[in-house]
């Protein structure tokens, strides 16, 4: 195997004439990259949304293919949508976040307490938003320090945090649901800006916003490394376990993010909000190419993936079909998914 | 040596060639081995040598050409066909099973038992004289294979192989694994095997073993057979060199270039210390001065580099760098006071190998292409571009992804790594391991000009002649002390070992 690694790379050493490699195979490799580089994966996506979006069409006709669907279908997705942007740089960086579904729920939970949405009344309702950013950026900061100083393995460490945020949210909250009557905070997050739902409007700036963090700042560029190799990242200078506590708080933001999205769109908060979302989103991070190993990630595939398994709820729906068939669905689709990318990750990395 | 009445030879190979998704690895590849022999192969990285090697294993079928066994011409048409035959393989990656005990490794897929049920018993004492009659009957067969050293998988891997009647072993660089002290030892179990009429293959591209253990050579360069069993003995060195690369070198280390007498001191590492490592080291390194530490491996040699470089936190002394005290433990502090390492392995240690080189060579100088956290990756490119014209390297396509490039191209990328961060000091661990002997030339001249450009620089080499050619002084590690510090052209190789031994015996 390594033999023909080199015999690749050889035009590349001492022995090889300059000039001569490269030039011939360029016109065939470049179409490989354009394949086999984020274009390539993120057109395999769109086809399998535009698959759906058809079968949508065929199956249910006018129900489905309409623009109001269509928004509603972007606005389910909205919520875990802003979490797998989170996510997406965790698992990039090599790590996992169990806790994002049930951090979002103690923040709906915090963030909706009689006493906070009363000193919201006599403030501003932005005071809700605070809270529930700080609390999800609190969690995400004890997971970080946790794994990066604690030494713990992620997944055991958002694992704790998984149920132990749950518990907490079930404490506080006596397990009641929690009514959002703070009107200026409905009237935001209810409201509608050029006739898109502000949550839809919010999951794309998040979601922009994630794709310049990775793609053009130094803080993307440490977690690639980080996910790529932490040991040399570490010795060319990296503070790699300052950067793990930002990727942590990072994705416990997100949670933040999505618990006012959530508030908002259920006028409610309650310790139940985000069960299972967790799945969820790593779902949509796989799927939409970020590899799992770390080292790669894409926001664009995130964003795609999650609109896959929100179209693909919608299309059952529509169709009256019954939720576990829609689960089994589900799974085929993450199973073919992760096939297809290690198919590509092991061609990536052989180059034959 | 060899017995008249033996056949003359043992396996013929001719004109074998192999393609893979039309990259040619071999065309037109001959060989002869006798019975009895050290057959050593010799070939750059990607000349083809394992391709051959797999083809003799039954691993790839060759396209064109013919193998003889015996004066027979045969098929092998995979692994199982080529133990029937008697030919087994020790590749580098040795295929024991962890788990398992050394007689059940000995007995892998051909298991002493009746009806399925194993004899255990019977099996270890077969194993014993197995291990025996390669010198190690010490042994015991019951050991679980997982907690020996890659020496002894070897030799558990060459029992192995005796087990099956084996008339050719094949060795894929056994020595890469080893130290010296068990590379000694490889060789003395190498010779109890040809002493037996066993003859093996033992590819290599260290000319100094084959020196020491072969008996004829061939040479591979670019697929194809240079030389044909040679003997070793009557070929020298430089020619050997001329088969394997196409052009003749020199002399691989440049001369040193004289240290201004008023060169300042760039580096002072003070009676520091790693608790069961190394205690009391003592050195300082002027500007375009190269202090090299040679020593065993074990010798606590590559942990004075990391404890230097913050990557392990001394647990006594301390470091100054430009009369400045350094903070202990924290390689940002290094990498800020201007030490760069390039690390003992390149690719686990060093390199993010699918990232492209350019993101490599600027991973340690964000702040100079980045303005509020955003990256300039424009001039990252032309950075990395300027340096990779500067140390040649090749491909210069600063968007290829480190891992398709050679070993020598990747220490490269390290190089530029910390030229574009300016670093003033410069450690460096191994750096020409797995780079083949046309590259080294070229690292070795880099390393010099790096010097005479008023870099101060520490090397690290398991290859005490490397140590040596590269360094204006020697330090001499043994057992984590140092046990002497002289001008590398006061000492030589046997004078090293010699000190070596006498501390480890002390």
């Amino acid at each position: 195997m390594s033999e023909q690694n080199n015999t690749v790379s050889e035009g590349g050493t001492a022995t090889g004439s300059p000039g001569a490699p490269g030039s011939k195979p360029e016109n065939t490799s470049a179409i490989r990259k354009l394949l086999g580089g984020s274009v390539g994966r993120n057109l395999g996506l769109v086809i399998a949304l535009a698959v759906l979006v058809a079968v949508g069409a065929l199956t249910a006709g006018d129900r489905f293919a309409n623009i109001d669907n269509f928004l509603t279908i972007i606005r389910f997705a909205s919520i875990i949508g802003v979490i797998s942007i989170g996510a997406t740089f965790v698992i990039t960086a090599g790590g996992i976040d169990l806790s994002v579904g049930s951090v979002m729920g103690l923040a709906t939970v915090v963030a909706s307490l009689t006493a906070v949405q009363l000193a919201a009344t006599q403030s501003s309702w932005l005071l809700m938003v605070l809270v529930a950013l700080a609390v999800g950026a609190g969690a995400g900061f004890v997971n970080g320090i946790v794994i990066a100083y604690g030494k713990v393995v992620a997944f055991m460490a958002t694992l704790a945090m998984l149920v132990g945020a749950r518990g907490l949210a079930e404490l506080i909250s006596g397990r009641r649901t929690q009514i959002v009557n703070n009107q200026g905070f409905l009237d935001f997050t209810r409201s509608d800006f050029l006739g898109i739902s502000i949550l839809i409007w919010i999951f794309a700036i998040v979601a922009v916003a994630g794709w310049f963090l990775l793609n053009r700042t130094t803080f993307g560029r440490r977690t690639v490394a980080i996910g790529g190799n932490l040991e040399a990242s570490r010795l060319a200078g990296i503070n790699v376990k300052r950067h793990l506590v930002y990727i942590y708080v990072l994705a416990g933001l997100a949670s933040g993010i999505a618990a006012i999205m959530m508030l908002g769109r259920t006028t409610a908060g309650t310790s139940t909000h985000g069960t299972l979302y967790e799945l969820d989103a790593i779902a949509a991070v796989v799927v939409g190419g970020t590899l799992l190993i770390g080292g790669r990630g894409t926001i664009m595939g995130t964003v795609l993936g999650v609109l896959i398994f929100s179209t693909l709820t919608n299309v059952f729906t529509q169709n009256n079909l019954d939720t576990s068939v829609q689960a089994v669905a589900k799974g085929l689709i993450i199973v073919v998914a992760v096939l297809l990318q290690q198919r590509f990750a092991s061609r990536g990395a052989r180059r034959t | 040596m060899i017995e008249v009445d033996q056949p003359a030879l043992l396996l013929e190979v001719s004109g074998i060639s192999k393609s893979f998704a039309g990259v040619q690895a071999l065309r037109g590849v001959n060989l002869d081995v006798r019975p009895g022999e050290v057959h050593c192969v010799l070939g750059q990285n990607g000349a083809g040598k394992s391709t051959l090697i797999k083809t003799l294993s039954g691993v790839h079928q060759p396209d064109a050409g013919e193998i003889r066994w015996l004066g027979e011409k045969v098929t092998i048409s995979d692994p199982v066909a080529a133990l029937d035959l008697g030919i087994a393989t020790m590749y580098q990656e040795l295929d024991v099973v962890d788990g398992l005990t050394i007689a059940e490794n000995i007995f892998l897929g051909h298991e002493r038992s009746t009806a399925g049920v194993l004899h255990a018993r019977n099996a270890n004492r077969l194993a014993t004289q197995l291990l025996t009659r390669l010198g190690h009957g010490e042994i015991s067969p019951n050991t679980e294979v997982g907690s020996l050293s890659a020496a002894t998988k070897q030799i558990v891997s060459m029992a192995r192989a005796l087990s099956r009647d084996t008339k050719l072993i094949i060795m894929d660089e056994p020595s890469a694994v080893l130290d010296s002290e068990e590379v000694n030892n490889l060789f003395r179990v190498v010779r109890e095997l040809t002493s037996q009429g066993i003859a093996v293959v033992y590819i290599s591209h260290r000319l100094e073993e084959i020196r020491q253990i072969g008996d004829r050579i061939s040479v591979i360069k670019d697929g194809r057979s240079t030389a044909n069993g040679l003997s070793v003995a009557e070929t020298p060195t430089p020619e050997l060199i001329r088969l394997m690369t196409g052009r003749d070198v020199a002399n691989a280390f440049p001369a040193p270039v004289p240290i201004p007498a008023d060169a300042p001191v760039l580096i002072e590492v003070e009676n520091l210390g790693l608790r069961g490592y190394f205690e009391g080291v003592s050195f300082s390194v002027r500007a375009g001065e190269t202090v090299g530490l040679a020593g065993l491996v074990g010798s606590g040699r590559s942990e004075i580099l990391e404890t230097i470089y913050g990557a392990r936190k001394a647990t006594s002394g301390q470091v100054k760098v430009a009369g400045k005290m350094l903070g202990s433990g924290s390689v940002q502090a290094a990498v800020r006071a201007g030490i760069g390492l390039s690390p003992e392995e390149r690719k686990s240690q060093g390199l993010i190998l699918d990232e492209p080189v350019f993101k490599n060579v600027t991973l340690s100088s964000f702040a100079r292409f980045a303005r509020g956290g955003l990256l300039n990756e424009r001039r990252e490119r032309q950075a990395a571009r300027d340096q990779m014209v500067a140390l040649e390297l090749r491909p210069a396509d600063p968007d290829r992804p480190a891992r398709t490039l050679s070993g020598g191209n990747q220490q490269k990328i390290l190089l530029a790594r910390w030229l574009v961060h300016g670093t003033r000091v410069l450690l460096l661990d191994e750096p020409t391991r797995g780079v083949d002997v046309g590259a080294r030339a070229e690292i070795y001249a880099l390393i010099r000009s790096l010097a005479a450009a008023g870099t101060a620089i520490i090397v690290v080499s398991s290859e005490i002649e490397e140590v040596l050619g590269l360094s204006d002084r020697v330090l001499v590690i043994g057992d984590g002390e140092v046990l002497s510090t002289t001008n590398a052209d006061e000492i030589d190789e046997p004078g090293v070992l010699d000190l070596v031994m006498k501390g480890s015996a002390a």
